[in-house]
């Protein structure tokens, strides 16, 4: 049980400066949810909502679970004998963590951008295309507006127009990663989830994927996972703080940097621990 | 500031002169390193003097019958005609059929070993794999003399004899009394032998592939066979490349297994099936009978060096390929 949340806490209660953040539909929501590796019970009892078109971001320490949680609403753990979920992500009314759900499914609806940029071995345009193809029988000119359209929502189709035949591999580690991004959005997903998604970028592309992050609000519903609290005060309408497995408190952003309601919390991102 | 620059005081350390300066163990380091010196140069050498001693052995056919020898199909020592395209002809089209018939089959062993197969099995399947490359050669070929060859002629020549002989074009491939030896057996025993060695290193390249490339390529709804195709092969392509190439290499100069079952006759045949020869197996069963001085020896050596070059090419080639993979 986790006691440290109410799980009726009901987030339009609190104050907030931004009302808009918290009258959003939900678009995933959190049953009971526990994880396990093993024997290694990783999240225990989690329960929230994700609210639709705006931007969670997930905080804690190193091991509190956050990534985890995350991999789950995209059946990531699925790829690795011996992880297991039990209890509910509803999505659109459906339990995605149900074994009767194709993970291929969820995954083309609720897309993922690593830590790490992973372009695909093959061309910028293949990379987009490559997601697309599996699920779309495109014509080339279709494709090709397909691809723009991604480069652009991604915010880097002015540095990638003219060298779209080429390796993907040879551009640099910020624009690797807005080519994941817009891989990701090229399949149309309505989530993305974003796992610390500048932890391998210079200030300069941080700051340019934080500005995208913006931007995307407006099409999609995101989940941010971040190190970085400073990096959740700035783009995360919501913000979720867990702690060993367990989530401690769920907010709006300016309330839980602000005027956390837990001593654990305020303890975090004051920095005495973590 | 002084106190440091005169050594510490009262340590009785003298600051010296660094001209001066003895490293201690430094006879002894330049012995180590003129040792490895003597190592890297010792490799070089020994290749220099195996190519030069197979190219002077050689060389009297060569004389005798000029460059002709690599296109000549005509191997007596009766009337001392000696021409090497059998031999080439026989160990390239094995050692293809080797590599053709081994890489589907490493290519599933390794990718079911990587994503597919159950922390349990992974380790038997594996070793068993790994203790193929450890039967002697000499054990493959009585088990391909004794085993697949009369089983070649009962069960699986015959038939294939009856459906795509008539075929025309490939048909020529499909002909001849079933044997059970020929072209066809050498090339499977040997992909049985070539097996471990190839899957070894598919291994090893898709063990190498970044988990989070392949998530990212499930991430967009890949399955599991749209990620190999797509992610985890074309990653790996380069050292693939090689892997298979160093498959092709063993196969070329295998000896013993293919000496028992390819049939050693020295006629020019375009059937699986007929008796064929390669060049080591030839080398292997004729080298016995060349009296010292004869001219079937000097052919004999030149086809060893004949084998050294096509290896070479392949080696070489296997090498340019890797490189290329690696710019592009």
């Amino acid at each position: 049980m986790n006691s440290a949340v109410d799980p009726t806490f009901n987030i339009s209660s609190s104050v907030s400066a931004k009302p808009d953040a918290l009258q959003a539909p939900t678009k995933i929501k959190v049953e009971k949810l526990d994880f396990y590796y093993g024997q290694n019970h990783a999240l225990k009892n989690i329960n929230f909502e994700i609210p639709e078109k705006r931007v969670t971001a997930m905080i804690g320490p190193s091991g509190c679970g956050k990534s985890t949680l995350l991999r789950v609403f995209n059946r990531m753990y699925d790829l690795y004998p011996g992880q297991r979920a039990e209890g509910g992500v509803m999505f659109d009314g459906v339990n995605i963590v149900g074994k009767e759900l194709d993970p291929t499914v969820v995954r083309t609806r609720i897309g993922m951008v690593f830590q790490k940029p992973t372009p695909f071995p093959m061309s910028i345009y293949d990379n987009i295309a490559f997601g697309v193809r599996l699920h779309e029988n495109l014509n080339k000119a279709k494709m090709d507006e397909r691809v723009e359209s991604c480069l652009r929502k991604a915010a880097i189709w002015e540095e990638t127009k003219d060298r779209l035949h080429t390796s993907a591999l040879g551009m640099s580690g910020g624009q690797q990663q807005r080519l994941c991004i817009a891989r990701t959005i090229a399949v149309q997903p309505e989530v993305i989830l974003l796992d610390e998604p500048t932890s391998a970028l210079d200030p300069i592309s941080t700051s340019k994927i934080e500005d995208l992050i913006d931007e995307l609000k407006q099409d999609f519903t995101i989940v941010i996972v971040t190190h970085n609290m400073q990096q959740a005060a700035r783009c995360a309408d919501i913000t979720a703080f867990f702690y060993l497995g367990e989530l401690v408190e769920v907010a709006p952003s300016d309330v839980i940097f602000t005027n956390p309601k837990q001593i654990k919390t305020r303890d975090y991102i004051t920095g005495r621990f973590g | 500031m002084d106190a440091t620059m005169a050594g510490l005081p009262g340590s009785g350390v003298q600051p010296g002169h660094i001209g001066d300066a003895k490293p201690v163990g430094r006879i002894a380091d330049t012995v180590f390193v003129s040792l490895l010196w003597g190592c890297g140069i010792f490799v070089l050498v020994l290749l220099g003097l195996i190519i030069a001693m197979l190219f002077e052995g050689g060389l009297p056919a060569f004389r005798a019958f000029g460059l002709e020898f690599l296109w000549t199909a005509t191997w007596n020592p009766v009337t001392e005609q000696f021409g090497a395209l059998v031999m080439i002809y026989g160990t390239i089209f094995s050692a293809i059929i080797a590599v053709i018939v081994a890489l589907p089959l490493s290519f599933g062993i390794a990718f079911f070993l990587t994503e597919i197969a159950p922390q349990v099995l992974r380790r038997p399947i594996g070793v068993a794999v790994q203790l193929l490359a450890a039967v002697p050669s000499i054990i493959y070929g009585m088990w391909g003399f004794f085993i697949i060859s009369p089983l070649m002629a009962a069960y699986v020549q015959p038939p294939l004899i009856d459906w795509l002989g008539p075929v025309p074009v490939i048909g020529a491939l499909f002909t001849g009394p079933a044997l059970g030896g020929g072209m066809l057996t050498a090339g499977l025993i040997m992909a049985v032998m070539i097996l471990p060695f190839i899957t070894a290193m598919f291994v090893e390249t898709l063990e190498s592939v970044p988990p989070m490339l392949k998530e990212s390529a499930y991430g967009v709804g890949g399955t599991t066979f749209e990620v190999y195709k797509n992610v985890s092969v074309p990653y790996g392509k380069t050292a693939m490349v090689g892997a298979v190439m160093l498959g092709l290499g063993r196969a070329l100069g295998e000896t013993m297994a293919v000496t028992f079952v390819i049939g050693n006759a020295t006629r020019l045949s375009a059937s699986l099936f007929a008796p064929g020869a390669t060049i080591a197996s030839t080398i292997a069963n004729e080298f016995p009978e060349a009296a010292q001085g004869s001219l079937k020896l000097d052919s004999l050596l030149a086809l060893g060096f004949i084998l050294f070059v096509i290896s070479f090419i392949v080696l070489a080639l296997s090498r340019f390929l890797v490189r290329s993979n690696l710019k592009s």
